[in-house]
């Protein structure tokens, strides 16, 4: 890889690994009175944040580099860890340059934490975004573009533009252009896994949580220029598709060791709140509306999205099919119910398809692997000497 | 104090509200013979009832089944047995008790349980629910349908909530009717509608009999007895004529000047599901104080009624919708849950409060940690917080619990002793504190370092 594209994946880790939100801070001063809001992942309508000249602000978690002092007297036992780090960052003032938070309804934890944050910070807008969970229903899409104009109606008391349709399809067009990137650059990572490293690819995807879009995409295309140049030497691993590591994040340690231990990442869900849409959202017509139905109709499978007419569990297979995967390595966190209920079925529809997998508990905040290192190198040697 | 003291009022609704859940299982062993009447399920919190009556169906609450397994002692081997297929140690246990039994063919009532005609997933505030119902329509075979509540987020829920709901109401009927063969009946609908408001009448004056003191019944205990009947028959004549014996005799009780215990020493309000493997220990341990609950939030998983809504027979569809989006606790958010409990301590006079956080249950239990800083600094309310779980046995330390509830007893006892102990509003130290939807803020804790 050249140096220009390390140097910015040193860039991206040093601005992932910033609790203090140093870029979210630059972005304020230069952008004096614009008000930047964070949401809780895993999906947030971005644009709309972004066409009310507000900047949004992707939080996941703080990892390993915060104690707890007061979130787990707050949330106590058999609660994953974004959840209490998350308002450790809130109530030592890390998450000061933030004026609002929004969250929506992932997990019945995330939907406390909302209200638990409304009552701990007064001072920030504070809301839950409720994203509807039957497109099976002809009422939804005017329900969530309802819902969507409530959210601009707060933007606006902080100061954001009046919504207009212009500047929204300005705004989708961007995010349309970062999710397009980001499509190619997992695409070329699943053709080609020996040209990118999977942890490279997730500093340089996170990072754009705490940048303006724009400069986010310029990134973006830099670096795909100099993967898709690259010249590496495939090796024997086992091909992988990462399932359940779609809110809290696993430590960048643990990204480096699956790799390490012998597997290529075709796919993955890690932020999976920046690759939401399947396609573009359409600019033609009513941009709201086109937004919601994205939503509804174009959206990525999730343990936190319910769609009936479309089984997570069968998409799994599907992807693993159309990828070519050996293998799913489902990553998830401890406490995650979303993700560990999901195991369930992706497991029983897995065996029906003889396709293996393995299951990895992590947390945020772990720091040694050595019982995961093993783990994954028994897993990988039966794959490869089977 | 070793022996709890008598803590049971046995009158006929006793015997009456057996004889209703057997004539229910009875109706569910029917259908599963003969597919007639159909039944669907459905999910507890805000559920839908008076729906099903405008088709005939009965319905198929999961958390029942779950419930009454783990009140025998036998939810251990479905929940081992769920775990083999792959469920977590830290996934509700109800969730694991339903799938494990329906696995290993265990029924509550030993009668095998009807294939539902439809799966209907009122998806009111749990997110485990729309997990559950899943899981369970994929076992089972069965069709699955989403009823999408939108969770309240603003202090009343909003004209788009409720059209949203209603429309979707009405997909369900057109979905039952062709899945089912069967007209929707709006007449039955609407007299259902009106059965449970009159349900909803006495059962809202049941729990404000609560305030008298002493108490005439256990509005934990007591109230989860009765909440069989209100949720399986509110929408019908029985279920009319249930609560409105209930009410008869506990005004009876009001007149006699009886409480629970010969003499009330304790008002508590509880927050949290019970313990059901323990339930009967569970309920000694406040015996042994005679502490009565007189306000909790588990009983108004389905319906919160006490604070007056009512279904309204002339707008059937839209007071269905409202009950499902703000009249129940699930769906309402966790700051309103404080207001609830905040004014149940203030006007249904609780000297306290106790938590029962659930591990199972994140509804109910993620954030009670900030709940009871809110309790205890911000409004001064003596408030324990013991930890176990509902459905799951081996969650549940007895020493532990009981030490710790003899020692919230004993300190308001002295408190008592002192005169410091004070009940209902002027144990609320602000007791306009909190008010509406956001409570006063908590301290800012520490700058950046
Ligand atoms: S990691 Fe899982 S349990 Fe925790 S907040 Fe995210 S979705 Fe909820
Ligand atoms: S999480 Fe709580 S409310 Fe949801 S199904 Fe389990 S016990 Fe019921």
């Amino acid at each position: 890889m050249p140096a220009a594209t390390e140097n910015l994946i040193e860039q991206c880790r040093a601005i992932v690994e910033d609790l203090h939100l140093g870029e979210v801070r630059r972005w304020k001063e230069q952008n004096p009175g614009a008000a930047a809001i964070g949401y809780f992942p895993v999906y947030t309508p971005v644009e709309l944040i972004h066409a009310s000249g507000l900047l949004p602000v992707g939080l996941n978690g703080a990892g390993d580099r915060l104690d707890l002092q007061y979130a787990d007297a707050r949330f106590g036992s058999f609660i994953c860890s974004i959840v209490k780090t998350t308002l450790e960052m809130g109530l030592t003032g890390y998450l000061d340059p933030l004026d609002g938070m929004l969250f929506s309804g992932i997990c019945d934890s995330a939907r406390n934490l909302a209200f638990v944050f409304e009552r701990n910070f007064p001072q920030k807008y504070i809301d839950f975004l409720h994203l509807p969970q039957n497109p099976s229903s002809g009422a939804s899409a005017s329900f969530l573009k309802a819902e969507y104009l409530r959210l601009a109606a707060q933007l606006e008391k902080l100061g954001g533009r009046k919504l207009d349709d212009d500047a929204l399809r300005a705004s989708i067009a961007v995010y349309n252009e970062n999710r397009a990137l980001l499509r190619d650059l997992y695409a070329l990572r699943a053709a080609n896994p020996h040209q990118v490293h999977t942890s490279d690819l997730y500093l340089l995807q996170r990072a754009g949580n705490f940048l303006p879009v724009e400069t986010h995409n310029t990134w973006l295309s830099r670096a795909l220029a100099d993967i898709a140049d690259r010249q590496a030497k495939p090796r024997d691993s086992v091909r992988i598709v990462i399932e359940g590591s779609f809110c809290e994040q696993p430590p960048l340690d643990l990204i480096r060791l699956v790799e390490e231990a012998g597997c290529y990442v075709l796919d993955d869900d890690f932020i999976l709140g920046r690759r939401w849409f399947t396609e573009d959202v359409p600019i033609d017509g009513d941009p709201l509306g086109a937004l919601a139905e994205s939503y509804l109709d174009r959206s990525v499978y999730s343990s936190v999205r319910h769609d009936f007419r479309h089984r997570r569990h069968k998409l799994l297979v599907e992807k693993v099919r159309r990828l070519g995967a050996d293998a799913v390595l489902f990553l998830i966190a401890k406490f995650c119910e979303p993700a560990y209920f999901d195991y369930v079925l992706f497991k029983r529809e897995l065996e029906a398809a003889s396709i293996p997998h393995l299951l990895l508990e992590f947390e945020e905040k772990a720091f040694t692997f050595d019982r995961l290192r093993t783990e994954v190198e028994t897993f990988v040697e039966s794959l490869l000497f089977d | 104090m070793s022996e709890a003291p008598r803590s049971e009022y046995r009158g006929q609704i006793h015997q009456q509200q057996k004889d209703l859940m057997l004539h229910w299982y009875e109706r569910l062993d029917e259908s599963a013979r003969t597919g007639n009447p159909p039944a669907v399920s459905l999910m507890i919190s805000g559920n839908c009832i008076e729906l099903l009556e405008g088709f005939g169906a009965v319905p198929l609450y999961p958390e029942v089944n779950a419930l009454q397994l783990a009140i025998r002692h036998q939810s251990l081997d479905p929940i081992l047995a769920a775990e083999e297929l792959g469920y977590a140690a830290d996934n509700c246990a109800y969730v694991k008790a339903d799938i494990g039994a329906m696995i290993k063919g265990i029924t509550p009532a030993g009668t095998p349980l009807p294939t539902p005609a439809l799966v209907l997933c009122n998806f009111v505030g749990c997110n485990t629910y729309v997990k559950w119902f899943e899981h369970a329509a994929e076992f089972q075979g069965a069709p699955l349908a989403m009823l999408d509540v939108p969770f309240l987020r603003t202090a009343e829920p909003r004209a788009e909530d409720i059209d949203y709901v209603v429309r979707q109401l009405h997909e369900i009927v057109r979905q039952l009717e062709q899945i089912t063969g069967r007209r929707f009946d709006m007449d039955r609908f609407r007299e259902a509608v009106r059965c449970s408001a009159r349900v909803e009448e006495a059962w809202s004056r049941i729990k404000n009999l609560a305030r008298r003191t002493p108490s005439p019944f256990d509005a934990y205990f007591d109230a989860i007895t009765l909440m069989g009947p209100l949720y399986v028959y509110r929408g019908s004549p029985e279920g009319v004529a249930f609560f409105e014996l209930a009410l008869k005799e506990m005004e009876e009780k009001v007149a006699r000047g009886e409480g629970i215990y010969d003499q009330e020493k304790f008002r508590v309000v509880i927050e949290g599901p019970p313990p059901y493997p323990f339930f009967r220990s569970f309920r000694d341990m406040f015996a042994t104080w005679k502490a009565t609950a007189v306000a909790s939030t588990y009983s108004t998983v389905g319906g919160l009624w006490e604070f007056g809504f009512r279904h309204d027979p002339d707008h059937p569809f839209e007071s269905l919708a409202l009950h499902m989006l703000a009249h129940n606790v699930t769906n309402r958010n966790y700051l309103q849950r404080y207001e609830q409990i905040r004014r149940y301590v203030e006007e249904w006079d609780a000297d306290g409060i106790v938590i029962h956080f659930v591990k199972s249950c994140r509804l109910f239990s993620a954030g009670q940690g900030d709940m009871r800083d809110y309790f205890t600094r911000q409004l001064g309310v003596p408030t324990l917080y013991i930890e176990s779980d509902l459905e799951d046995p081996r969650y549940f330390s007895e020493a532990q619990i009981k030490n710790r509830m003899d020692a919230f007893f004993e300190a308001l006892e002295h408190s008592r002793s002192i005169g410091t102990l004070r009940r209902g509003a002027a144990a609320l130290r602000h007791p306009a504190a909190g008010a509406g939807n956001a409570p006063v803020a908590g301290e800012r804790l520490k700058i950046l370092p």
